[in-house]
């Protein structure tokens, strides 16, 4: 890809021959403008930020197919179709030099990337999403005959306990080992038969979808050695500053480090607690103060959140090992959690000082038995969530607004109304932070009694 | 692990004492006598060696070597990163530091001792390249649905639960996945891990260890939710209704009820009701249950009763909603369906316990159980440290694991499984694999050369 500043751009006609999804398994052939080198790629982050929020709000996989449809009409639609495949192209390798450059960079890219492919992929007629399929040169077989007859019964099992009634009745299954379709297995949407899956043609876009996010993660590694080794230096008056411009652009405060507002002590953090933490992070400390213990889950998540709240390790220590030696012991703290804990503030290891988790993280975990992290607007049943937000203080009217939310599963939403019950003033820009729920309160509290401890 | 429960004093055992003998002991004495003449070092050597065993040009003579292995120490010290380049240092090593737990992680790179002279991006990665898939599935983790013991306690009346999960993960890794070498081992006090050792499993990515877990996966949740299983649907996955069917519907109805009694209290039954959506059928069953609280009859026949009211109560109104027509083996699912530690299948990284260690709070060897047979499987009758210690001494003065009658000693009956059922089949099946690599790698140089 060549990036030139005349006004005119050469386009390659190969381009115009591959189909309506690009695979972006090479690098194209073209000119590229630098003012579209910008825009373009601006544009498509606009989309996959898009994505992001629709995959945080647990939208279903139907809902997503039409977000997406929207979101690419709206942002990445241009006049003629050979155009629109260009902006398709150039904007997502533009945006590969962006996200190549870190872990998290890549991880967040090759999320939404391997999201928006999937439900593209899944807009598609069955026609075109065999082509497709083929493109990657798949050497998958259908199921016929015998083999097929001995299957059917148990085939017809999977689909029904999926909610598909028998009219529609798959009519084509590949053989594809196990491996091929880990999503599929993992949702139990698949006959397995001495490590086959037995994939629908409906199915197809999970085997798709892994091959284009083997790649992609593949591609991404070696476009960042290119880009540290050779790129980034030669392009330090062109094309890096733009690159770099665009991924902080999109990637809100971290809260790694906290700002004034947040320094709290040990003495004051059972107020701090009841005053400004959100319901998830009190969910938390009630449990770690009632059972004197926390499963890993919630220990990274209301450790990392303490952290950004302003905690020192050596008060992190002391307040961890207070409570945990209740339970276990003083030695075995020292042996067992400490460490852990040193590690999440960049003390052991590899030294990496963790974020603390946004909503986005919080709500798709899944905690299990014996934990008590994830977002109680998700994963509390409905009792157990409101007898939480009454102990918040919620009028029966209050949580009523925030149930139904809940109900639509719009669970930053229901925070957010939460916020607004409990302080009384509206938050426009929605909570999809727990550390920001903390600092808002905190300005929201201090700001009515400027001297006092809140 | 509290410091006071693992040291004990030598000289205590010799004390005379009129109170039958704590078999359960656990000390470095006699750890150091398991360790030197009991542990199966060449067997567990050839296990981990898959074959390369030098013998064949295709072998790969390091790959024992890259292999991780940690060792817990007796005041809590934890060595990460051990490896060794043949049995023999391995044996020295476990001799020299008589560790109280051995675990077994991946296979690296690179030897994991000289992993500092390797990157940690880029290319010459330190990263895992093999590992067995693995499962660990801990009695505690049922504690919600177990009443006759908490945490760290097990009983005949609460084991069978892990017998039921060996059963539904032991069929279907070999029906489903196709797998062949599987090995399940007693984790020494509350519950069992497996290891599949086919090459494929041992190459699976962590995304697709991941996927088999959840695959695994039923139960779903903790205190702060009602319905812990949710079998949504018309029907259930061929998975799940052939594990239902073979497994766990008899389980529930026969020997948990014999065990648990788990209608026998309002306590007990509050908890099932729980699960039924449908309040009118809650109500109805409260009611006659409550009235029938004096009953004449036995725990289980109450339990086994108040259970075919349930079925009937929900049969009839089966057609009203979808939810109750899966309510019966949502229940059962629940107090019966294996739970396994997602997080322990799910990353390659992670390290499990090594057979054949002793478990430092009970004394007992993880032994290997017998999938087919793991209705026979006692864990109180697992030979503890101070039993084994107590045959060498009065039978014969040494242990040779080699004997053919080696299983009538108590540890020779494990090792023999072991051999013969794991290791042998296992060894064959890498073997042949080897062979076949190496001639597709010979064949394709001959083309390469080619003209």
């Amino acid at each position: 890809m060549e990036v030139i500043r005349s006004q005119k751009r050469t386009v390659s006609n190969d381009v115009v021959s591959t189909p309506t999804l690009p695979l972006y398994l090479t690098a194209p052939h073209m000119e590229v403008r630098l003012e579209e080198f910008e825009l373009f790629a601006i544009d498509r982050l606009r989309v996959l930020k898009g994505v992001s929020d629709g995959l945080a709000r647990a939208r279903n996989p139907n809902e997503m197919d039409d977000l997406v449809e929207t979101l690419w009409k709206e942002h990445m639609r241009l006049s003629n179709v050979s155009e629109m495949i260009n902006k398709d192209i150039i904007s997502h390798f533009v945006l590969r030099l962006v996200y190549c450059r870190s872990d998290e960079l890549k991880k967040w890219f090759l999320s939404m990337e391997t999201a928006l492919f999937r439900h593209r992929f899944r807009l598609k007629k069955i026609e075109e999403q065999r082509a497709i399929v083929g493109e990657f040169g798949l050497p998958y077989k259908a199921v016929i005959g015998a083999e097929l007859e001995s299957l059917k019964e148990r085939l017809g099992l999977v689909a029904r306990s999926h909610g598909q009634i028998s009219s529609d009745v798959e009519n084509i299954y590949y053989k594809v080992p196990f491996e091929e379709v880990p999503d599929l297995v993992a949702s139990r949407r698949v006959l397995l038969q001495k490590g086959f899956a037995f994939v629908a043609g409906t199915q197809l876009v999970s085997l798709v979808v892994t091959q284009f996010r083997s790649h992609l993660s593949k591609a991404l590694i070696l476009t960042n050695r290119k880009w540290t080794t050779t790129i980034r230096e030669r392009e330090k008056d062109r094309l890096t500053p733009i690159v770099e411009a665009l991924s902080t652009s999109y990637l809100g405060p971290d809260y790694s480090q906290s700002n004034e507002y947040a320094d709290i002590s040990l003495k004051d953090i059972d107020q701090v607690s009841k005053s400004s933490f959100p319901l998830c992070m009190r969910h938390l400390f009630e449990k770690l103060r009632e059972d004197h213990h926390l499963k890993h889950g919630g220990r990274m998540q209301l450790g990392l959140f303490l952290k950004g709240v302003g905690l020192k390790l050596d008060d992190a220590l002391a307040f961890w090992r207070e409570e945990f030696t209740k339970k276990v012991g003083s030695e075995r703290f020292d042996k067992e959690y400490a460490y852990a804990i040193r590690h999440n503030y960049g003390k052991e290891g590899k030294r990496t000082d963790y974020t603390p988790y946004a909503c986005s993280k919080i709500i798709i975990s899944a905690p299990g038995a014996g934990d008590h992290h994830g977002c109680p607007y998700r994963h509390f049943s409905e009792d157990n969530l409101k007898a939480a937000l009454s102990r918040m203080g919620l009028s029966s009217r209050g949580m009523e607004d925030v149930m139904d939310k809940v109900r639509n599963r719009h669970y930053q939403l229901a925070c957010t109304l939460t916020f607004e019950a409990v302080y009384g003033t509206s938050c426009d820009t929605g909570i999809n932070h727990p550390n920001q729920y903390f600092e808002e309160s905190q300005k929201i509290l201090k700001s009515k009694t400027p001297a006092a401890p809140v | 692990m509290t410091r006071e429960e693992t040291e004990t004093s030598g000289e205590d055992m010799m004390i005379d004492d009129p109170k039958p003998k704590i078999e359960n002991d656990f000390n470095v004495h006699y750890l150091r006598i398991y360790y030197g003449n009991l542990f199966p070092y060449t067997d567990i050597h050839k296990w981990l060696s898959y074959g390369h065993d030098g013998k064949h040009p295709g072998c790969d003579e390091y790959y024992f070597g890259r292999r991780e292995f940690s060792f817990t120490l007796e005041n809590d010290v934890y060595l990460r990163y051990k490896s060794f380049k043949n049995a023999s240092l391995m044996e020295a090593a476990i001799k020299s530091n008589f560790p109280y737990k051995i675990d077994i992680g991946a296979v690296y790179s690179v030897d994991p001792d000289k992993r500092h002279a390797y990157a940690q991006s880029g290319t010459n990665l330190f990263t895992p390249v093999e590992r067995e898939l693995v499962f660990d599935i801990d009695i505690t983790d049922y504690d919600d649905v177990r009443y006759c013991c908490s945490g760290a306690d097990v009983c005949s009346k609460c084991w069978p639960l892990m017998t039921v999960a060996i059963k539904v993960i032991d069929t279907s890794l070999r029906e489903d996945f196709g797998f062949k070498h599987i090995l399940w081992v007693f984790s020494g006090r509350r519950g069992v891990h497996c290891w599949v050792c086919d090459a494929k499993a041992r190459r699976l990515t962590n995304e697709q260890r991941s996927a088999v877990a959840e695959y695994f996966r039923v139960y779903k949740g903790n205190e702060n939710n009602a319905k812990k299983v949710d079998l949504m649907g018309h029907s259930l996955h061929p998975f799940l209704a052939r594990s239902y069917v073979d497994f766990l519907k008899s389980f529930f109805e026969g020997e948990l009820q014999a065990t648990q009694s788990i209608f026998s209290s309002k306590e007990k039954y509050e908890k099932i009701l729980g699960m039924i959506t449908d309040e009118d059928i809650q109500a109805d069953l409260r009611g006659k249950w409550e009235n029938s609280a004096r009953s004449s009859l036995s725990e289980e026949a109450t339990s086994l009763l108040r259970w075919e009211q349930l079925k009937k109560a929900l049969q009839s109104k089966r057609n009203k909603a979808l939810s109750l027509r899966t309510c019966v083996e949502e229940i059962v699912f629940t107090f019966t369906y294996p739970r396994i530690d997602l997080e322990v299948s799910k990353q390659m990284n992670h390290l499990l316990k090594a057979p054949f260690c002793v478990h430092p709070k009970t004394g007992r060897v993880c032994v290997p159980i017998d999938p087919n047979n793991c209705d026979e499987f006692d864990p109180l009758a697992v030979p503890t440290l101070s039993q084994l210690i107590e045959e060498i001494n009065s039978g014969g003065l040494r242990m040779d694991v080699d004997d053919d009658d080696s299983d009538s000693s108590l540890l020779g009956k494990s090792i023999k499984f072991f051999r013969s059922s794991f290791l042998e089949p296992l060894l064959k099946s890498c073997k042949e694999e080897i062979e076949s690599s190496y001639k597709t790698k010979i064949a394709k140089t001959k083309d390469s050369f080619s003209w």
